[in-house]
This record gives structure tokens, C-alpha cells and sequence, in this order.
């Protein structure tokens, strides 16, 4: 190396040391610290003590972290493609010419940008059981509502509706990535004689594939790390624990019962969690992505 | 980019790694240092405190009492939400406050893990003895033969009822129920539901009800006697009423024992009797806010409910018309069991590392002498921890019933959350499989057993931790 590049080195290294500096103490640290009182009996206010593998030997027979990773993968499996779904449907509408467009687009995408403690307290007061909204409107027609909140049965329910309706993100992905697809293939497939769903088929969902990979995988990360709306309106998991979900029961651990090496232990099997849901969408997606690069 | 090329011209090539240091600096310099002393050279105490509104103004006329008495010393008070996770978190971190106003079950958790200071030197210099206090709350403040905090404001519970309600359903309003027999038979009288007739709404006593109307549970609770789940605070201890334990004191959890199981027993026999959707779907009519005219009994559709002795407050605040009273809440056998309570404080307690633990203790031996206690009890309007009261003291109180509470603390049978240091945990548990039996989720005895193995899983893991470190901690805690 020369001088001239180690002095470019140096001054390189000067101009990103506020990220680096931030990382490590911010980033770094913290999760090299998590994996290692994962090996330990730690409470914060006492020094760790190493126990080995004993934190995640006592998982496996602790039922509630079962019940509490259960909700949180039905929760994950349905909320994600149903929101998915909703999003692409709403941004496929917004992508055509209908009067008031943007006043639409901005509409649908306002859930996403309101802060989750609000959104929350909205949802009780909609799902409340004898009160609430939702049961309300559903008398006017005759239907008895259930106890959204309650029931063991409905909690979870009530979890995915709500996470369903802040698909603004999704949603606005998805209208940027059709309007990159290209008019000429929807006129050739119109005079070819396909209609609107063999269009969606066809050309739409194939040609807007990488931001459907992108959603999807952003989908599984963000639920499967879903906690302010689970704590605020259930904080105990609800009736039963029903809807007790992985990290509310790892906030439960550290902050409530200062268990912090338990926790930290089960922080690391949410990562390895991440991680292998994460490889199984891209397995699942490989050969269905189409980049137009490619 | 004006501060990296300020810094290289100040400090040259030499000072390149300054910036990163000057940056880490920045970040330490940062965290809380408190006030150590004011103007005039007083040597500042800061003290947390979860209390606010009436409560909380109280306190701070103690504390203005306190700093206006003597000029060594000024107490800063703050008003701190969510305390007992702020606490550990700035004890471990290592900047605790110096006195913090706590809830009597932190004790024994947070002794144990060594975020508190022993009081005993301090006890013993200032002559301050059990006999100074009702037993059950010094008992409250001790673990592991230390003692940890003193008394600040304590409280009983006690049966509240509606004494108009009563006079509407026939029975006497001077009469409490005195036994779980006659409290149900009386919870019945009091209960009204809304049934179709003939295509006509109508309500009707629950007790007017043919059998088979009962058993239907086709109706709406208009107004409910009674429900072991409202407001459900202590439905986890129901056994105490039926002559049970939560634990032996040293190591054995007995959540499945027969009284334990008798008491699951009794409070899901209300929704089982009422119907759990009809309890569910009443109970969701109550609002998320004790504190609100919406609270059942404050609007009277609720006619008994075990409250504490600040149930007065909200009455004279949200519902001042209400024709009530307070009696010692029944328990299943009156003969043997009689004056049955949960008896409970906050404290006031010098978290371990605080910079000022003499002046602390100063100011919380303060809090605890005798006029300052009455008057933050009287402001509180609660009863004093202390056994020796001013003659006035009853008299003065604006709460009618306040003897029956005073009596209810003074009984052998006022009894305390364990103290134990996997309360919080256990208590989770227990209302876990309260809302499991109430839910008609789970039969009551399976329930128990469930969180007898659980808890006592939990206990085991705690305890083999104190084992091992339990010569050392009671060492240290000697000598401070």
C-alpha cells in the first residue's frame, strides 16, 4: 500500500468512524452480548453466571414459549400473504386512471405512518366487545359480534384483521413497481385477446415478482417480530395466552420477570427463526423472480 | 464535513483518532448525573415516586414539610411511571436514585437480586422496631431475615356493597353476607337479566328464574350480585378465603392444594351459573377504566365488590349518591376463618449504589414518624401502618368505614402476597388459570396442578440460583 492510499485509507475510514463508532457500541455489542447471556443465568442487576446451553434446554419444555411461537407462526402465515394480497389488489386499483387517484393512493397509505400506540388504542376501542365498533355495525345487521378481545378463539383473529389494514407500505411498493411494467405488453396481450386476470397472471405478477419477493420477505421479518399492537391490546397474551406472541413473551422474560439470559436465549432462536423462514421465501421464490436485468 | 476538517486543522494527522474517542466521550457524557447539591450547599436526595393526583400531592407536602424542617437535606421528588422496570434498569446501570417509592411485592425480588439496601444498621441506630408497626406489613418489608424498606401507605380489602340494591332485592342493607354460602345466595337475589317472553323483553330477578330458564342461560345480566372476576385484581388469591396457601414460606409451591382448588372452584361456579359468554359480554360493558363513572359498581350495575380502602375516593369522585358500605369480606367458614384480608403497602426503600443513603434513610425515617405518616395517610386517605395513632386520628378520617379497614389489617387472618422472590411470575401464572377456569377453558383442579408444576419449575431454577450464592449475598449484606 502507498502512502497515498493509506492516507486515503485513514481519511476514508475518519469520514464513515461516526457509523462504525455507532455500530459497534449500538449494534455490534449488544447482539454479541445477547448470544452470550443466552449461555448464562443473568438478570441484569447480578453478574452473569455461564450455565451452558441450559437457556435453551429449558425452552424446549417450557410450553408457553411453544404456545407463544405457535401464535406467532399462525399469525405470521396468515396475516402475510392476506396482507399481501390485500396490497396488491388495492395498488393494481390505484394504478389505474380513476378519478381522485392521489387523494386514494394517500388514503391507503396513511395506516402505515401512524404511530402503532395510537393505532392500538383505535383497535380496542373498535374491537371492544359490548361497545366497540365493529360489534355495532355488525347488530345493525343482525349479527351478534363476538368478544374480539376475550375469547380465546378470537384473539388472534383480531390481531391479523388489524395488522391487515396497514398495508400502506406493501401497497405503495407495488404501485411503483407496476408502473415500471411496460405498457406494450398488456396492448399485445390485448389484442391477443386476454382479458384483465389472465393479464394479472401473465404479466403483471410475473413482471412486479422482485418487489413481491422483497414484500414477502419484509412480511415474515416484521411479523414475526410483531409487539407493540399484541402488548397495548393484549398485554398479557389475552385469554389463555392465545394471543401471546414470541416477542412479547421475550419482553415479558427480560423486563418483567428479569429472566435476561432467558430472553437473550430466546432472542437468538427468533434471529435463527428469521433466518430460515427468510431462505425458505427465497427457495420458495427461486426461478418465479424476474429481474428485467437478467 | 465542517467538523472533520475543523478537527484535522486543530489537531493535525496525530489527533485522527481523536474524533471516534471525542465521539465515544460524547455519548458517556451524556448519561444522568444527578444534582448532588443545591445552591445554598444541601445535599440533594432524589427520590422516585409513583404516585400521582391527590396521592401524589400528599406526598410532596410531606417532602415540603421535610425540607422546610431542618437545612441539611432537600428531597427532590419525581414522579416516575412504570418504576419498577426504571428502577432495575438505573440500578444495574449504576445511578439509582436514592430513596424510591415502591409496591410492598418488589421487595423480596429485588433484595434477592441485590438492587436494595439492607436497612438494619439503620433500623437499629434509630430504635426502629416490629413493634412500631401492624406485623403483617414489618413482614412485608423483610426477606431473608433482612430488612429491606418501611411502610409508606398500606391497605386491606374488604367486601363494598350497594345498600339501595340491597333494599330493591328484598334483603336487609345492614346485613352483609357473613360466609361464601350466603354471599352466593345473595349474589343471586341481587342479579337481574333481561329474558324474552312471548317475543317481550323483560327483566327479572335471576333468583324469579324457573330451572330451566337457569340452565337455558338464554338471557342478558342486566345488573350482577356479585362476580369473583370484578374487578378481578386479586382472583388470584381466593384460596386465602378458604383457608389456603400459596406456598409453605421455604420451597414447596402449593397452588394444587385442596383449599387452593376449592376457591378455583367457587370463581368459575359464577360464570358457570351466569352463563360465560352473558359474564363475558356484561363485563365488556364496563369500560377499560376503573377510574371512571363507567365502573360497575360506581353505576350500580354490580351491587358487591372487594375493594381496598381507596375505593372511598373514586365513590366520593365519580358517584357520590352511592348508598354503600364496607364489612370484612366472608370466607367459607366464618367460625374458623374469620377477617379474612390482603394486606398490603407501598414502601419507601434506598435502591443498592445510591449516592446518599443516610440522608435517605433520614428522610424515610421521617416519612414513617407519627405525624408525617398521618398526614400523608390522612392525605392518602388510608389508614397509618404505624400502632400508635393520634386519638383524632379516626374521627378525622373522611372514610366512614375506615375502622373496619384498621380492624381487617390488625387481624390474624390479614394476609400478604408470598414473599417470594418469583411472585410476579407466579401471580402471572395464577391469573392465567383463573381466566382458564372463569373462561370454562380448563376444570379448576387442572388448572392448579398446571401451575403448580410450572411455578414450582420456576421456584426450583431461583432457588438453586440463591443456593449458590446465598453465603456470599447474606455476607455482604452483613456488612453493609
Amino acid at each position: 500500500m502507498t502512502r497515498k492510499q493509506r492516507h486515503n485509507l485513514r481519511l476514508g475510514l475518519l469520514f464513515i468512524s461516526p457509523w462504525i463508532v455507532g455500530f459497534l457500541i449500538f449494534g455490534a455489542y449488544p447482539i454479541v452480548m445477547a448470544v452470550y447471556y443466552s449461555f448464562c443465568d443473568y438478570d441484569v442487576l447480578r453478574d452473569a453466571v455461564w450455565v451452558g446451553p441450559l437457556n435453551y434446554q429449558d425452552m424446549v419444555t417450557d410450553d408457553v414459549f411453544w404456545k407463544s411461537l405457535y401464535n406467532t407462526l399462525f399469525y405470521t402465515v396468515v396475516s402475510v400473504p392476506l396482507s399481501l394480497t390485500l396490497a396488491l389488489m388495492i395498488a393494481v386499483l390505484l394504478n389505474r386512471p380513476i378519478l381522485g387517484r392521489s387523494l386514494f393512493r394517500t388514503f391507503f397509505y396513511i395506516p402505515a405512518i401512524v404511530p402503532l400506540v395510537a393505532v392500538s388504542m383505535i383497535w380496542i376501542w373498535v374491537f371492544e366487545g359490548e361497545s366497540g365498533l365493529l360489534n355495532y355495525g355488525l347488530s345493525l345487521i343482525g349479527i351478534e359480534g363476538p368478544q374480539w378481545l376475550n375469547d380465546a378463539s378470537w384473539t388472534k383473529p383480531t390481531l391479523i384483521l388489524s395488522s391487515v389494514w396497514q398495508t400502506g407500505g406493501a401497497m405503495v411498493l407495488f404501485l411503483a413497481g407496476l408502473q415500471d411494467v411496460p405498457r406494450s405488453l398488456y396492448e399485445s396481450a390485448d389484442l391477443d385477446g386476454a382479458g384483465p386476470v389472465e393479464q394479472l397472471r401473465h404479466i403483471t405478477i410475473p413482471m412486479i415478482s422482485p418487489v413481491l419477493y422483497f414484500n414477502l420477505v419484509m412480511g415474515i421479518i416484521l411479523s414475526i417480530q410483531e409487539f407493540v399492537k399484541p402488548y397495548i391490546m393484549m398485554p398479557n397474551g389475552g385469554e389463555d395466552r392465545s394471543a401471546l406472541l414470541f416477542a412479547v413473551y421475550i419482553y415479558q422474560n427480560a423486563f418483567q420477570y428479569n429472566n435476561m439470559g432467558y430472553a437473550c436465549a430466546m432472542a437468538v432462536v427468533l434471529f435463527a427463526m428469521i433466518l430460515l423462514l427468510t431462505w425458505l421465501a427465497t427457495k420458495a421464490m427461486a426461478g418465479h423472480v424476474y429481474y428485467g436485468g437478467d | 464535513m465542517m467538523i472533520v476538517g475543523w478537527f484535522l486543522a486543530a489537531f493535525g494527522r496525530q489527533g485522527f483518532w481523536l474524533l471516534p474517542a471525542c465521539l465515544c466521550l460524547a455519548i458517556v457524557a451524556c448519561s444522568h448525573q444527578p444534582q448532588q447539591q443545591t445552591e445554598d450547599g444541601r445535599i440533594v436526595v432524589e427520590y422516585w415516586e409513583h404516585w400521582t393526583g391527590f396521592e401524589g400531592e400528599a406526598m410532596q407536602a410531606v417532602v415540603d414539610d421535610f425540607n422546610a424542617s431542618q437545612n441539611r437535606i432537600y428531597v427532590k421528588k419525581l414522579t416516575v411511571s412504570q418504576m419498577d422496570q426504571k428502577v432495575i434498569l438505573a440500578t444495574a446501570g449504576g445511578n439509582p436514585p436514592d430513596v424510591v417509592g415502591l409496591w410492598s411485592y418488589n421487595v423480596s425480588t429485588y433484595a434477592e437480586k441485590g438492587a436494595l439496601t439492607p436497612l438494619n444498621k439503620y433500623l437499629e441506630a434509630e430504635g426502629i422496631t416490629e413493634a412500631d408497626y401492624i406485623p403483617a406489613l414489618w413482614d412485608l418489608c423483610e426477606h431473608r431475615g433482612f430488612m429491606w424498606a418501611l411502610p409508606s401507605t398500606p391497605a386491606t380489602i374488604a367486601l363494598h356493597w350497594n345498600r339501595r340494591l340491597f333494599k330493591e332485592a328484598g334483603l336487609d342493607p345492614d346485613e352483609p353476607p357473613t360466609s361464601i354460602e350466603e354471599l352466593d345466595a345473595m349474589a343471586e337475589r341481587l342479579t337481574i337479566v333481561e329474558i324474552k317472553r312471548d317475543g317481550v323483553k323483560q327483566r327479572v330477578r335471576y333468583t324469579d328464574l324457573t330451572q330451566s330458564g337457569r340452565d337455558s342461560k338464554d338471557f342478558d345480566i342486566v345488573q350482577l350480585g356479585f362476580s369473583p372476576n370484578e374487578p378481578g385484581w386479586w382472583k388470584q388469591m381466593w384460596g386465602y378465603w378458604f383457608g389456603g396457601d400459596l406456598w409453605d414460606g421455604q420451597r414447596t409451591i402449593t397452588a394444587d392444594s385442596k383449599e387452593n382448588i376449592d376457591a378455583m372452584t367457587w370463581h368459575g361456579s359464577y360464570s358457570q351459573k351466569y352463563g360465560v359468554d352473558n359474564v363475558k359480554k356484561f363485563s365488556a360493558s364496563f369500560g377499560a377504566h376503573f377510574a371512571s363513572p363507567q365502573n360497575p359498581f360506581l353505576d350500580e350495575r354490580v351491587a358487591m365488590v372487594i375493594q381496598g380502602v381507596w375505593m372511598y375516593n373514586f365513590i366520593e369522585k365519580y358517584s357520590p349518591q352511592l348508598d354503600w358500605a364496607a364489612a370484612p369480606f366472608p370466607s367459607i367458614d366464618p367460625q374458623t376463618l374469620p377477617d379474612v384480608t390482603i394486606i398490603d403497602c407501598d414502601i419507601l426503600a434506598i435502591p443498592a449504589g445510591a449516592k446518599h443513603p443516610d440522608e435517605a434513610f433520614e428522610f424515610i425515617s421521617y416519612v414513617n414518624s407519627q405525624g408525617p405518616m398521618e398526614k400523608l395517610c390522612l392525605g392518602h386517605r388510608k389508614f397509618s401502618p404505624l400502632t400508635t395513632v393520634s386519638d383524632g386520628f379516626i374521627e378525622q378520617h373522611p372514610n366512614p368505614y375506615i375502622k373496619v379497614f384498621i380492624d381487617l389489617a390488625h387481624s390474624p387472618n390479614a394476609r400478604t402476597t408470598p414473599q417470594m422472590s418469583i411472585w410476579q411470575e407466579y401471580n402471572e401464572e395464577l391469573s392465567v388459570a383463573a381466566d382458564r377456569v372463569f373462561g370454562a377453558i380448563m376444570p379448576a383442579d387442572q388448572a392448579m396442578r398446571y401451575v403448580e408444576e410450572r411455578v414450582q419449575w420456576k421456584f426450583d431454577r431461583a432457588l438453586r440460583r440463591w443456593d449458590l450464592t446465598k453465603d456470599e449475598r447474606i455476607k455482604h449484606w452483613t456488612e453493609q
